[in-house]
């Protein structure tokens, strides 16, 4: 490998990159390039291209047609391996590593330090300790890579990439499921990595993290370059603009009319916190956001109410009707929604049709027989109210983006009109025109007279959405705000548990 | 590990039980602890511990093999047939059959990874196609090696002594060395590595530039080739083989014996020495019915309860503890 070029040259380069799948023209004459101590962050809405640009990079995928350049030398990927190799790095979203090995394995897989066929273990511990001390990561290179959080995964992935002598280093939505910590020692990560000369490709939804991070900002829009913003221009609405081509209103809240008591829950402790106990009431018509860190107890909390994991102690009631510990049918009988917060896992089955999808909460109320006209119509109901872009009924869920996903589990939750819809990290890998058309939905779910209460890991989100914010930490209920005076500052302060010395001041 | 102990400690429990039911009143003997059937017991430990490997190879990459007990059937009836029709010694009829089986792990390999057909169906075929093709070739006639063979056999019905009247039998010599050598491969080598690893994540793997197509092919092989060798055991074992029975259910004990000990059936999960501990376990309880019971009819039914409650204690157990770990981390 050459050494590191010390002008401002581009490292990586690709220029006019088409690529087209079946029925889909994928990227446009696209050109992308980045040079070394640079971070770029790359912007765009679910299936803009940016995932398919960064396969192209990584060597996953080969471009129909377009040029890619390495140090300015015209080149071609034949492989993740052949990218690995001239020091292009892709940190997956969905992180991938083997979680049977230990991470010493899992840093080293696919080029083992070796003896002939033997492994030399422990010199491998030895440079595994080495970089992930470099990252700030205190882990014995013999733990198993299962027992790692998800944070330190993150960091391993990293590890593995510089020890591979990474010099353009790919990361795909790398804070999705980091905590606030993490983030932030993330953060110093990139920048270090950045000063110490590597390439850093950056892709998130999150766009304050991209103000914080990025020294260039580039778009993509169906497929097509969209424009750039250089370190100064960058902000949210120009980001949005790149993406959307369109401004989007940020708060969507209409005022609504608080009703009777939808949703009750007297001293519910969960297995996650078992000695706190937690009261919280939702009116029909009423949007309440749950805010606090990651791990604070937020998720734990709306299963155990709904039933998917087993409350410690406590009564839940439903539109005045108690919940039965751990039976989450007999929650959606009473009228109770949830929309997990995985849902690939367990929101939708993706191997169905988006038909199926949308009927399977409720077809059972429809009699043993499948009603072909009632699937038909909750689909067709689902597809125009809430706009899911899919061919048709009969396309896989599993084929369409993100945003179109959750709009899908939320079209199934609502064919069986509930009294109380719980949502845990609505808009989670969703990107901004889906979002806008999730919320203006809660919205007017809301204003229907249903009580919606989601959790959500984004303040702005929160802000965005809720009437009344709930704010948790460590399990419990902590401090409430509401009205529209109330800052981003105010609820972390108590969701970290600083006290608020000059509530509403905001720092520049 | 804990798993391991586990099962060792229940291997010792059932040992034990065994032992005291098997009390002779009229010689004042434990017939379990007697020298004949210990040694019996530990050459049928010694062949189905060598096909629960080949099944664990397999198992390891996510993949399942169905037609051991098939490809048992195959070296059983073409060893004889080697050395009693063709006259071939012994000691070239031996690779040749070896040979033979390779090449039938060489063809589920490739049709597993090359097609991407599933291990399931592959192999599922497998067990029905290789056994009717064998009963055609012998036409149902039993193979046996007259009086061939006999340097062979020692392979099967050897045995090294040890004290008076007591001696290793040689399949279990066998076994210790296949187990070694796999355990060596497993644990120490590059493939091994690759091999847990693409079994857990493939994805992954190929990621990292582990040639996972090719990997696969060669558990697959292995698999064949341990199977077959298995087979020859047991035909030295039994000195003749009868196609239409020779070999039947044994995939079931190979698996059996390999899940007992801890290889999960997801992938990129297991020991050796949990292998051959989950096959012996499985001999141990089928020598407890012959001895206890009056007849084996039960034989099937108990071994199955016995693996039933194993599965559902372990996992009640886990249950129990990521219970009581949810309880503590707060």
């Amino acid at each position: 490998m050459s050494g590191r070029p010390g002008s401002k040259a581009p490292l990586l380069a690709v220029s006019g990159i088409h690529k087209a799948f079946p029925g889909v023209l994928a990227l446009d004459n696209v050109d992308f390039e980045v040079a070394a101590g640079e971070v770029v962050a790359l912007v765009g809405e679910n299936g803009a291209g940016k995932s398919t640009l960064m396969k192209i990079l990584a060597g996953l995928h080969r471009p129909d047609a377009g040029e890619i350049r390495i140090d300015g030398q015209a080149t071609s990927l034949a492989s993740p391996l052949d990218a690995l190799q001239r020091g292009i790095a892709l940190i997956h979203q969905e992180l991938n590593l083997c979680d049977n090995l230990t991470t010493s394995a899992a840093m080293f897989l696919g080029a083992e330090l070796r003896r002939g066929p033997f492994l030399r273990e422990r010199e491998m511990a030895k440079v595994t300790s080495h970089w992930l001390a470099r990252l700030g990561l205190e882990v014995d290179p013999a733990v198993m890579v299962s027992s790692l959080r998800l944070g330190q995964r993150q960091m391993l992935e990293i590890a593995r990439a510089l020890r591979a002598d990474a010099r353009v280093l790919i990361m795909d939505e790398p804070t999705s499921s980091l905590t606030q910590a993490e983030v932030a020692r993330l953060f110093e990560v990139v920048r270090e990595l950045r000063d110490a000369g590597v390439a850093i490709i950056y892709i998130t939804h999150r766009l304050a993290e991209i103000e914080e991070l990025a020294d260039r900002c580039v778009g993509l829009r169906d497929g097509k370059n969209s424009g750039e913003l250089a370190r100064a221009e960058i902000d949210h609405n120009a980001m949005v603009q790149l993406m959307v081509g369109r401004d989007l209103q940020g708060d969507v809240r209409s005022p609504h009319q608080a009703g009777e008591v939808a949703l009750r829950a007297r001293s519910v402790r969960t297995a996650a916190f078992p000695d706190v106990a937690v009261d919280l009431t939702v009116r029909r018509g009423e949007v309440v956001g749950v805010a606090g860190l990651l791990g604070a107890g937020r998720s734990e909390l709306l299963r155990a109410m709904f039933g998917v994991d087993r409350r410690l102690g406590g009564e839940v009631e439903v539109a005045g009707e108690r919940l039965a510990n751990g039976q989450p049918r007999q929650a959606v009988a009473a009228g109770a929604a949830l929309l997990p917060e995985d849902r690939k896992a367990e929101g939708l089955v993706l191997s169905m049709t988006v038909r199926e999808n949308l009927s399977l909460p409720t077809l059972r109320q429809r009699g043993v027989w499948i009603d072909d006209a009632y699937e038909r119509d909750v689909t067709v109901q689902a597809v125009d109210q809430l706009g899911i872009a899919c061919r048709d009924g009969e396309q896989e869920a599993g084929a369409l983006s993100g945003g179109n996903q959750q709009k899908i589990v939320l079209g199934k939750w609502l064919a069986a009109e509930p009294v109380v819809l719980m949502l845990d990290e609505p808009t989670r890998g969703v990107d901004v025109g889906a979002r806008a058309e999730i919320y203006r939905q809660l919205d007017a779910l809301a204003a229907g007279g249903m009580a919606i209460l989601f959790v959500s890991s984004e303040l702005e989100e929160v802000l965005a959405l809720a009437d009344r914010v709930v704010v948790v930490r460590e399990g419990a209920i902590v401090g409430e705000v509401s009205g529209d005076d109330r800052t981003e500052e105010q609820i972390m302060m108590m969701a970290t548990g600083v006290a608020a010395t000059s509530t509403g001041a905001r720092t520049a | 590990m804990k798993k391991l102990l586990g099962i060792a400690g229940l291997l010792l429990v059932i040992a034990v039980i065994t032992t005291l039911l098997s009390y002779d009143e009229g010689s004042d003997k434990y017939t379990f602890l007697s020298a004949y059937n210990l040694e019996n017991l530990l050459r049928r430990v010694g062949m189905f511990g060598v096909l629960s490997i080949a099944a664990a190879f397999v198992i390891v990459t996510g993949g399942i093999d169905l037609s051991i007990g098939s490809v048992v059937c195959i070296s059983g009836c073409v060893l004889p047939w080697l050395l009693n029709s063709c006259g071939v010694s012994g000691w070239l009829a031996l690779p040749v059959v070896l040979l033979l089986c390779a090449g039938i792990g060489l063809w589920h390999g490739f049709l597993v990874v090359g097609l991407r057909l599933q291990p399931f169906v592959v192999t599922l075929c497998g067990l029905l196609l290789y056994r009717g093709l064998m009963r055609n070739f012998t036409g149902d006639q039993t193979m046996g090696f007259g009086d061939t063979g006999s340097g062979l056999r020692w392979l099967a019905t050897g045995k090294i002594p040890i004290v008076e009247g007591f001696g290793l039998p040689a399949p279990l010599c066998v076994l210790a060395v296949v187990a070694v050598l796999t355990g060596l491969l497993w644990q120490r080598t590059v493939w091994g590595r690759h091999l847990f690893a693409l079994g857990r994540n493939e994805e992954a793997a190929r990621f990292a530039g582990v040639p996972t197509g090719r990997l696969t092919v060669l558990a697959y092989v292995a698999c064949s080739l341990l199977a077959g060798l298995g087979g020859c055991l047991f035909v030295l074992d039994v000195n003749s083989a009868q196609a239409s029975s020779f070999g039947n259910f044994y995939e079931l004990y190979a698996i059996a014996g390999a899940v007992l000990g801890g290889v999960a059936l997801r992938g990129g999960e297991g020991f050796v020495v949990g292998v051959v501990l989950g096959a012996a376990l499985m001999q141990l309880l089928s020598n407890t019915i012959n001895l206890v019971a009056d007849s084996n009819q039960l034989e099937f039914a108990v071994v199955g309860a016995v693996i039933l409650m194993g599965a559902a204690f372990d996992e009640l157990v886990q249950r129990w503890l990521r219970f009581r770990g949810a309880r503590r981390g707060s």
